[in-house]
């Protein structure tokens, strides 16, 4: 099996999808010489009907793929930074997302939005945010954000699958150094599946897409410890697999919550309500959150790490919560 | 029936590169040799932004204005006291136009406490009020109602300034784009817009992305002048946004000017150019290096000599060294400064202090 790289492994489920459906097509900004790598070779493969390249118009992408996937088609869309969709978010969060529901069930809307967060690449406050809580509050909308290359292929070709408006979120850092083995078959995973990646009996650390990198690392540091800690992947946060985080909290009596995303109404603190709410009688200590400490990512590289949280971020709030 | 077509509009269109014009527009020397300076001072900035770049002296994501110089500097020598303006991700070239000094934004681009932003900002975000600059941004076509912003607060208070507002040929295609100039259009907003048209959005030409020829005639649909103008003659761009700025002033409202410009460097740093041919990039620096072009005016106008304007090239890089010391020797910013300039009045959570 080969070891990839995930935007290798982007490519790769993009190719299989596009191979195998003709209704399925790609559109975005740059899409041809794909600054990433994740589209390479696609419109030369595809031709231009498949890898259509726009202008500079966010609007008219977010809105196209709308109107084609009421067609009949199923597009994937391409916003090469998350910030860029925030000029688009009419036909986002107010159009694909409430269609279905506001035609009695009437439209059937199978769109992926493609899109990429993160920082630690010194881009600035406004090439890096990761703004998965937003979208995940508007009802309608499945959110997906993978942490391997494996899963990157399998989850793509499910979100290309699914018949609703997928966003699909992908790390700016983990594209070149995150890789692991990709098979070169026709696999799905699994939407509202979550990934137990490191087994544990002391404590529970839910990490976000890269963070999960740094809960694994913070547990190796553990476990020198002698704290064993279990390390969670949600892998799609709406549908959220509640169940496999419960069953760990309830066995480990404590949790820990990393995002890159801003702590201030972040997915942790979803997270912390459905624990508090399922599994209150279990926790021995406060569920804690390590995540951007409210502040817009700073240019300087040593403030941009300052506000990433670190593995040992991570290790300190478990210690903290062993006492 | 009634059918409109550009032809039927006033799209002025300035003098091309085969032929600079001579006229001086009432400039002194003393003015023209400043332009000069100035066109100096962003090349040669540039320049040594790209091989320090390249050195990993310095990091982040980093647009050149190489080739576009004559666009800013002309523009920028239109304004007066008070007037502001508003820049894109390409935005050294706008800084050092309206005046900024080189070693707090070199000090900028290399992260540090003494950068004009102290290093929260870096290349995509300078931006310094005092000089009446507004800020580069990090997306395209987002200054374009922030300068129409600033000509209203002009035109509510009566304060006779205007707006320049700088944005490239893909700028064009977002839908601030409308919403901005239209609006600023219905009231004579004293803006005037200037679409930096250097060929390409990123990897996109301007063909691929733009149905028409040029962008100048979408000021059709506004009601307002277009003017296309070769960027690489200074004159003609002085030319062209003082006329903009004369009528913008007089409450005349705004003029859409696209300026023909070309990047001669990679969209950003480490750009591997796949989309366009090493020839087109030297036939455009042989026959529209605004440096070149204006070198050529100033000594037919008997204003300057080859020697003069040698001099002035020596004093510049010193300058631009001076900026590189200067920022190579400044410190980091303190951990501190994390938690600050989020909110005015308030700490990081809102708090009022
Ligand atoms: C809203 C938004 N969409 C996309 C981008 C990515 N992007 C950065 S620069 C650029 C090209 C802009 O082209 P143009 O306006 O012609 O300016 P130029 O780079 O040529 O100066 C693009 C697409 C962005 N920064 N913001
Ligand atoms: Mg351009």
């Amino acid at each position: 099996m080969a070891v990839l790289s995930v935007s290798q492994a982007l490519n790769m489920a993009l190719r299989e999808e596009m191979g195998r459906d003709d209704r399925v097509f790609m559109i975005g900004e740059d899409i041809k010489d794909s600054t990433y790598g994740v589209t390479r070779g696609l419109w030369d493969e595809f031709g231009p009907k498949r890898v259509i390249g726009t202008p500079i118009s966010e609007i008219a992408i977010a809105g196209a793929v709308l109107g084609a996937a009421s067609v009949g088609l199923r597009p994937v869309a391409e916003f090469m930074y998350m910030t860029f969709m925030m000029c688009a978010m009419d036909q986002v969060v107010n159009q694909a997302a409430k269609s279905k529901y506001m035609f009695g069930g009437k439209a059937v809307l199978p769109i992926v939005y493609r899109t990429m967060a993160g920082a630690g690449r010194a881009n600035a406050a406004q090439h890096t945010q990761s703004l998965e809580a937003w979208f995940a509050h508007v009802p309608g909308l499945k959110i997906v954000m993978p942490s391997t290359a494996y899963d990157a292929k399998g989850l793509l070709k499910t979100s290309i699958r699914d018949d609703n408006p997928v966003i699909f979120i992908e790390n700016k850092v983990q594209y070149a150094t995150t890789k692991d083995e990709v098979p070169d078959t026709d696999y799905t995973v699994p939407f509202g599946v979550a990934s137990v990646r490191r087994t544990g009996k002391d404590v529970t650390i839910i990490g976000l897409q890269r963070m999960v990198e740094i809960a694994l690392e913070a547990a190796d540091h553990l476990a020198e410890e002698g704290i064993e800690a279990e390390v969670i992947d949600p892998r799609t946060i709406v549908p959220l697999d509640l169940d496999t985080i419960i069953k760990s909290v309830k066995k480990t009596h404590r949790v820990v919550i990393v995002h890159e995303a801003h702590e201030r109404v972040g997915f942790g603190a979803e997270l912390v309500a459905q624990i508090v709410q399922h599994a209150f009688d279990y926790l021995d200590a406060p569920p804690a959150r390590v995540a951007n400490p409210n502040v817009p990512t700073p240019f300087n590289r040593i403030l941009e790490n300052l506000s990433i949280p670190s593995a040992a971020q991570v290790a300190q709030a478990v210690r903290g919560l062993m006492r | 029936m009634v059918t409109v077509s550009p032809s039927q509009h006033s799209v002025a269109s300035g003098s091309g590169a085969a032929s600079p014009s001579l006229d001086r527009h009432g400039l002194s020397d003393s003015q023209l040799i400043d332009m000069y300076r100035t066109m100096l001072r962003i090349r040669r900035f540039e320049e040594r932004v790209k091989e320090l770049f390249l050195e990993a002296r310095l990091y982040g994501s980093v647009h050149l204005y190489i080739g576009e110089e004559g666009v800013a500097t002309g523009a920028c020598s239109a304004l007066r006291e008070g007037d502001v303006i508003s820049s894109t991700h390409r935005g050294h070239g706008h800084c050092i136009a309206m005046g900024l000094d080189l070693a707090p934004m070199m000090a900028e681009l290399m992260g540090k406490a003494t950068g004009y932003n102290h290093g929260k900002g870096g290349s995509m975000h300078i931006a310094s009020l005092d000089h009446g600059m507004l800020g580069a941004n990090g997306i395209v076509g987002a200054g374009i109602p922030i300068s129409t912003g600033a000509a209203l607060g002009f035109w509510v208070t009566g304060r006779p300034n205007v707006a320049l507002c700088f944005f490239g040929d893909g700028a064009a295609n977002e839908g601030a784009f409308h919403e901005g100039i239209n609006f600023a259009a219905g009231l004579k907003l004293p803006v005037v817009f200037i679409c930096e048209n250097n060929g390409y959005a990123q990897f996109q030409s301007v063909q691929q992305d733009t149905p028409i020829p040029d962008i100048a005639t979408r000021s059709i649909s506004y009601g307002i002048p277009g003017v296309i103008v070769e960027g690489s003659d200074i004159l003609a761009m002085f030319g062209a946004v003082r006329t903009a700025v004369d009528r913008a002033r007089a409450g005349e409202g705004p003029t859409l000017i696209e300026a023909k410009t070309y990047r001669f460097e990679g969209h950003f740093l480490g750009d591997p150019e796949p989309y366009r041919t090493r020839e087109e990039v030297a036939h455009a620096r042989a026959t529209r290096d605004p440096l070149k072009v204006f070198s050529a005016q100033l000594q037919q106008l008997g204003v300057a000599t080859t020697d003069d304007l040698a001099r002035i090239d020596r004093q510049v890089r010193d300058e631009v060294e001076r900026s590189v010391e200067f920022g190579e020797a400044s410190p980091e910013p303190s951990e501190d400064i994390l938690l600050t300039d989020i909110y005015t009045g308030a700490d990081s959570h809102g708090r009022t202090l």
